[in-house]
């Protein structure tokens, strides 16, 4: 743990608390449809015409219910949009490698991850997708997914902010703005700079580079008769993948998509190529959902509730970045005494450019968030650093979190949290002067419970059946944990993986894909209805002036209150899942037991 | 049942005027600025030798064995390792009895092939296989156990090999965010271009 890395780590959390104002500002324009922008000579038009196009009128606004509907359609139709083209893929353009269409569970499952905002990446990007697919079939929703989940976090936000009415604002234009305001200008210029790192922007077939030193192996294959065997084999060659990587990877980080256009995504050297890529990447995965807890003080005229909730995901932030950080810098103690430099932490599936302390950050970050892109591989982490990303995920990706998502997560605890607190003093609770009722938990609680059923019931399932144990790459407890993994994943909407699972067997059992891919739609709008329920509900309310009796939503008894909710419900609900996993594998790990 | 048909036309115009605004203009735009500013980055920081020939990026890791070359980390990517069509880590635990096999295995022969002490302790990014499988670098420490092999393989003088590493390593940005890492494929080809 050297001293410069404590250095970028304030640094990391000094420049978001900066930039979170001025995203804030920014987010109140574009969520606004009669906001003005300074983008708006160029945009405007644009603005204009989609929604001639769209037939749609921006001023009628959508009660809770036309809202939500327009937001499923509008979903439903991108996993068609997405299943057809991976399916038709080999007749398509842009295809130079000439990859074969997916199969139906694959492209099932990658079409629900990407619409989902989740990215669980069952393929692997440069032999599988076509620069086409990669561009248009997916890049869409990493757009699109995100723009959904800026625009529910705004509805729910609406429905705090607004009293005595009846609708949320209109989904269309909340969707469109969002994503033409916010997201492509960001992209633009975020994309070329990735590309100054390094980073490959083309549309050429793979490159072939001639090795400098040939090279011989010996190479396990299958003989004719299914037996194993090794050959000598000489590798002269190195093939290239290339592809429009770029453009895609601006918006993966910033709309905490996290999907890789390789399957070693942010690990790879070309879609992370320089410290400074990977830290400029970090943040991106932050700054909307920063900025969105600062139009949430904004428009519920609290600046400091707004502040409050972002200081709770920050303490949540912190400690988990402490905790990642300290388990990968002590490393594995079973390799330690094999000989491996014990000061070195634990490298194994690490990039050295990022060393442990950019690693176990970005681990933590991605996994704040609902990212789900990768800079290490989160399998090959000790015990209690790989606790750390997925219990980040079990805690409902709250500590600032998916775009949107991260928001409307947080607003939830904030219900319980105020609920709770009402039972305490015996008060009936308030929430920003409207009085919450049974209803309104009774949604916060529906939201909690279907992530929490959705991951222990599949991972229980996987655990307990064949083609679940059939995909593990590690045996013991680190095997259960990667199953456990999978699924807090996917409902989670993260994307991330212990990525030893393999969910796509060469035999073609689909129960994988399409198990995680059920998570990955349980997760996103299971949670959205009952979200969408409950700003229906607080929108209709009238506001009760404050009183003596009434709970402050900021300061440091509301914060310490949420911080308690947040963490309990977390633990209640996944302690006795981690013990079997990650818990009791560290204490095997001290033990040097091996599996 | 109105208010249900009259949303359908929005989602199927949205998610066609998305996809020509997000995935046709805004990619090729990006291609477009990158092609113009940053030609050599954006097409994969490939390296050339005076023949014309690609012989590597900069950006990715080859495998070298030879005594007279640095070698790389060892990589799980594809069969072969450094497979570049094929990234990715090993993805074993911390208690996989392979990984620890391995780990083993490449310790003595990283000991053995550098003339190391049976109790010197060894690198940690020797030993382990990196997240993409295509980590071009390896730490300065590592590097530096490795000099005394190569400049005996060569007949050059250790310290000309040690200014060579000095020379090929990628600093922290700013001296302060990452970690320095000897570039293996741009030492060896320097190394090579020596003689």
């Amino acid at each position: 743990m050297r001293p410069t890395d404590w250095l970028q780590l304030g640094l990391f959390i000094g420049i978001l608390a900066a930039i979170t104002k001025p995203l804030g500002i920014y987010l109140t324009q574009v969520l606004d449809p009669a906001g003005k922008t300074w983008l708006d000579p160029v945009l405007r038009p644009l603005e204009k015409l989609t929604y001639r196009l769209m037939g749609v009128n921006p001023w009628r606004e959508h009660g809770w219910k036309g809202y939500t509907f327009a937001m499923l359609l509008f979903s439903a139709v991108g996993v068609l949009f997405t299943y057809a083209i991976l399916r038709l893929q080999h007749l398509l353009p842009l295809n130079p490698q000439g990859l074969p269409a997916l199969s139906p569970a694959l492209a099932f499952n990658t079409a629900v991850s990407f619409t989902t905002n989740t990215n669980w990446q069952s393929y692997s990007g440069e032999s599988t997708l076509s620069y086409f697919s990669q561009m248009v079939a997916l890049t869409i929703h990493n757009f699109t997914s995100a723009a959904v989940g800026i625009a529910v976090a705004a509805a729910l936000v609406r429905g705090i902010a607004r009293h005595s009415a009846a609708t949320l604002g209109n989904f269309w234009v909340d969707l469109i703005r969002s994503t033409y305001y916010l997201l492509l200008p960001i992209c633009l210029v975020f994309a070329v700079f990735l590309v100054s790192q390094g980073m490959i922007q083309n549309f050429k077939p793979y490159d072939t580079a001639k090795l400098v030193e040939p090279i011989t192996l010996p190479v396990g294959t299958i003989d004719a008769a299914g037996k194993p065997s090794t050959e000598p084999q000489t590798i002269t060659g190195q093939t290239i993948a290339q592809g429009p990587m770029a453009s895609q990877a601006a918006i993966k980080m910033l709309g905490t998509n996290g999907g890789g256009f390789t399957n070693a995504n942010a690990a790879h050297p070309f879609e992370n190529p320089t410290p400074l890529s990977n830290f400029m990447q970090m943040l991106a995965i932050l700054a909307i959902g920063s900025g969105l807890t600062w139009y949430l003080g904004k428009t519920t005229n609290n600046q400091a509730h707004g502040w409050s909730v972002w200081a709770v995901m920050m303490i949540l932030f912190v400690t988990g970045v402490l905790t990642c950080w300290w388990a990968e810098a002590h490393g594995n103690p079973i390799h330690q005494a094999m000989g491996v430099v014990a000061a070195d932490g634990n490298m194994e599936g690490k990039e050295l450019r990022f060393g442990i302390f950019n690693s176990s950050l970005f681990a933590t970050v991605t996994t704040a968030a609902s990212c789900g892109a990768v800079n290490s591989m989160h399998d090959s982490f000790t015990p209690i650093g790989g606790l750390v990303p997925l219990f980040m995920i079990e805690l409902g990706e709250v500590v600032i979190g998916g775009v949107g998502a991260g928001l409307y997560g947080m607003l939830v605890f904030v219900v319980l949290a105020v609920f709770i607190a009402g039972l305490m003093v015996g008060r009936t609770p308030e929430y920003l002067g409207k009085k919450i009722h049974a209803f309104d938990v009774k949604m916060a609680m529906l939201a909690l419970l279907v992530l929490t059923a959705s991951i222990l019931g599949f991972s229980a399932w996987a655990a307990a059946s064949a083609w679940g144990r059939a995909g593990l790459n590690n045996a013991g407890p680190h095997g259960f944990s990667e199953i456990l993994y999978a699924y807090s994943s996917c409902t989670g909407n993260n994307g991330s993986a212990f990525a030893g699972l393999t969910a796509t067997p060469a035999d073609g059992d689909s129960h994988y894909n399409v198990t995680l891919a059920l998570a990955m739609l349980i997760g996103r709008f299971l949670m959205i209805i009952p979200v969408m329920a409950l700003a229906g509900s607080l929108v209709k309310k009238n506001i009760a002036p404050p009183s003596a009796g009434t709970f402050p939503v900021a300061g440091s008894t509301f914060a310490i209150l949420l911080l308690g909710t947040v963490l309990l419900v977390g633990a209640l609900n996944f302690l006795p899942a981690l013990a079997l996993g990650p818990i009791v594998e560290h204490f095997l790990m001290l033990h040097e037991k091996l599996f | 049942m109105k208010t249900i048909l009259a949303e359908i036309r929005p989602a199927l115009v949205a998610t066609l005027v998305i996809a020509v605004v997000c995935c046709g203009f805004y990619p090729l735009a990006v291609t477009g600025i990158a092609k113009l500013a940053f030609a050599r980055q954006a097409d994969g920081s490939l390296i050339v030798d005076k023949h014309g020939v690609i012989i590597g990026s900069s950006l990715l890791g080859q495998n070298f064995s030879g005594e007279g070359y640095f070698h790389p980390r060892p990589s799980a990517a594809g069969t072969t390792g450094y497979d570049a069509t094929s990234s990715g880590g090993s993805n074993f635990g911390p208690t996989s009895q392979k990984l620890a096999d391995s780990i083993r295995e490449r310790v003595a022969a990283y000991r053995t092939s550098n003339g190391l002490a049976a109790d010197q302790p060894v690198p940690a990014d020797a030993v382990t296989a990196s997240g993409s499988g295509l980590d071009p670098h390896i730490s300065p420490a590592n590097a530096a156990l490795q000099v005394a092999r190569v400049a005996k393989a060569r007949a050059l003088p250790p310290e000309k090999v040690t200014t060579l590493i000095a020379s090929n390593t990628d600093r922290a940005a700013f001296g302060l965010l990452g970690v320095d890492g000897v570039n293996v494929l741009k030492l060896n080809l320097a190394l090579d271009a020596i003689k």
